[in-house]
């Protein structure tokens, strides 16, 4: 086969084919439960990419995603649900009048709930981007907490504690796919050209990379901004999958089980988070039946609710002792990877 | 070039500088020399906007640059090699020197650079595609000067290029610097090896604790009692 960039192309596209041809074999014979965990997989692999833009790749510690998530499903679903749904929402306090009336389509609620997310993660960003490490993940994890705590005091807005019920069920297998796959190529575009490898220069050495010419400080923003907007999408994909959301549902864990995502599957590699994505939320799953009763023939035991986040967190544990840098490190699962290198020409002066 | 004039930096209540002069005319090798603390690094970090002036003024050919921000400095053609070389460890030399470039979009001009780069180090050319971090000190050091040319400086700025190399590989890098020198770029050069810097220096300076009180030609403060003395050891 020949090494060059058309076939890798052509098997690019094959393979976005074949995973299209899979989803579709799924939504015809899968039953809604099954159909559901792999909805989950489309949607985490959009969540997981935007926190590893912001946290993997250009090394901003954010813990705020959970946050960032509420506002665009609060956005989608104010957008999205028809006036008289709204009307047997709000049954405590009536909603304000300028978002009564409003109903727009299923696309446009998410790109307007992406793009005010990123908004908010511009303006959040701004002041807090000035500090490093763990104060910025402290400070982003307060912002988080803040936007849930106004969502559950916004009583004609969001409802309170009440939540939002009854969402219509718009994600489907190709949202939250489609999402995914226009996530990992933005990624893949983002991290070939020249802002990708500034928001990596900025991860690996900030003193040497502003030293080199780069603006820190716009490429911060820059990154936290697309990261939010992306999240933001997420969040309305979720909202519409889960048909229900209340401000609980966007707490720290929330937050946790995506950077869960990203460390596992390797900071700063965008296939690892998508393996990383669909592995985590399969064995959520799967591993439910250790919530129930089990027979070990010497003992039983009754169900014990939680049992499968402790086996998970071990798990988890084995993971990171022997992969240090999560499932693929910094590595990518690319063309490259399997077909080996391209033949690339540099103009190098030849070796005398 | 590069003028600097009463140029004083305050680290909170600490005095860093307190008001120094230095002169870095085109084409030269100068240098500033002086012990640990003396202002050294904050002289260079104040020339490219990292570090905050308290008062003074920058000249760099004839303008004004004084409070300007880093990367219109540095697109200007002042590049700084930072104090402990600060290479990027988990890239690979490649992705090291196409960052150092940076700035230039130009893909022709930049292949040009990555040619002249290496020929100057044919060390990294081989090993292009290995990660930086696997690199030996005095190899990091190459790439870290090879990635401030690829922004094509006309001012090279290098902050303790020999800082815990082998003796060796320190005569080895400064052999570098005067070859880059003489390819018409001008270099100022911070140095704690104050013998090694003034060899090859054309004019130097003595900076203690944030004065400068020793100026010269290198010949000249080589063979300076108090220099020798304070900075070389020789008594």
């Amino acid at each position: 086969m020949k090494n060059d960039q058309k076939t890798r192309r052509i098997l690019s596209i094959a393979l976005i084919a074949l995973v299209g041809i899979v989803l579709f074999l799924c939504n015809q014979y899968l039953d809604s439960y099954q159909l559901r965990i792999i909805n989950l997989c489309g949607i985490y692999i959009t969540l997981g990419l935007s926190l590893n833009l912001i946290y993997g790749f250009t090394g901003l510690f954010s813990l705020g995603h959970a946050g960032f998530m509420a506002v665009g499903a609060y956005t989608t679903a104010l957008l999205t649900m028809p006036p008289q749904l709204k009307q047997m929402n709000f049954f405590l306090e009536p909603i304000v009048p300028w978002l009564a009336n409003v109903e727009v389509g299923f696309f446009w609620a998410l790109i307007i709930a992406g793009s005010i997310t990123g908004l908010i993660g511009f303006l959040i960003g701004a002041p807090v981007l000035k500090l490093r490490d763990d104060y910025l993940a402290i400070a982003t994890l307060g912002f988080s907490e803040i936007i849930r705590i106004v969502f559950t005091n916004l009583q004609n807005v969001t409802n309170g504690p009440l939540g939002l019920k009854g969402l219509p069920p718009y994600t489907t297998i190709w949202w939250s796919w489609g999402f995914a796959l226009v996530s990992i190529l933005f990624m893949a575009y983002l991290f070939k050209g020249s802002y990708g490898r500034a928001f990596i220069a900025i991860r690996e050495d900030e003193i040497a990379a502003e030293a080199m010419g780069i603006n820190i400080f716009r490429h911060k923003i820059l990154s936290f901004t697309i990261g939010s907007f992306m999240a933001g999408i997420g969040g309305g994909l979720l909202a519409h999958l889960m048909g229900t959301i209340d401000p609980l549902m966007f707490r720290f864990l929330l937050t946790f089980n995506i950077l869960l995502i990203v460390v596992l599957g390797g900071m700063g590699s965008i296939s690892g988070t998508v393996i990383s994505a669909i592995v985590v939320t399969v064995s959520m799953e799967y591993l439910r039946f250790l919530d129930g009763p089990m027979n070990f023939l010497i003992f039983k035991t009754d169900g014990i609710p939680g049992m499968r986040m402790v086996i998970f967190s071990l798990l988890l544990m084995i993971v990171i002792l022997f992969f240090q840098r999560g499932l693929m490190g910094s590595k990518e699962l690319s063309w490259d990877f399997i077909l080996g290198p391209k033949d690339k020409t540099l103009n190098l002066p030849e070796e005398e | 070039m590069l003028k600097i004039e009463g140029l004083t930096v305050n680290y909170g209540g600490i005095k860093a500088l307190k008001g120094i002069d230095m002169d870095v005319p085109e084409g030269k090798i100068i240098t500033l020399v002086g012990a640990n603390g003396a202002g050294k690094s904050t002289t260079l970090r104040s020339v490219v906007g990292l570090t905050k002036i308290t008062s003074g003024k920058i000249y760099y050919q004839g303008q004004n640059i004084t409070g300007k921000n880093t990367v219109d400095i540095v697109r200007s053609g002042i590049v700084l090699v930072p104090e402990g070389r600060r290479i990027f460890p988990n890239l690979t030399v490649y992705e090291n020197l196409v960052l150092g470039g940076y700035c230039e979009k130009n893909k022709k001009i930049f292949d040009e650079r990555l040619e002249h780069v290496c020929t100057v180090f044919p060390r990294l050319k081989e090993r292009l595609k290995q990660k930086a971090g696997t690199f030996s000190g005095g190899e990091q050091q190459m790439l870290a000067l090879g990635r401030a040319l690829m922004a094509n400086p006309k001012l090279l700025m290098l902050d303790e290029p020999s800082l815990g190399l082998a003796p060796l590989i320190v005569k080895n890098i400064f052999e570098i610097i005067q070859t880059i020198n003489k390819s018409g770029v001008t270099v100022l050069l911070i140095e704690q090896n104050a013998k090694a810097a003034l060899e090859i220096a054309d004019y130097g300076y003595v900076l203690e604790t944030g004065n400068i009180v020793l100026k010269g030609s290198g010949v000249e403060l080589l063979s300076n009692e108090n220099v020798r003395k304070a900075y070389l050891g020789i008594a």
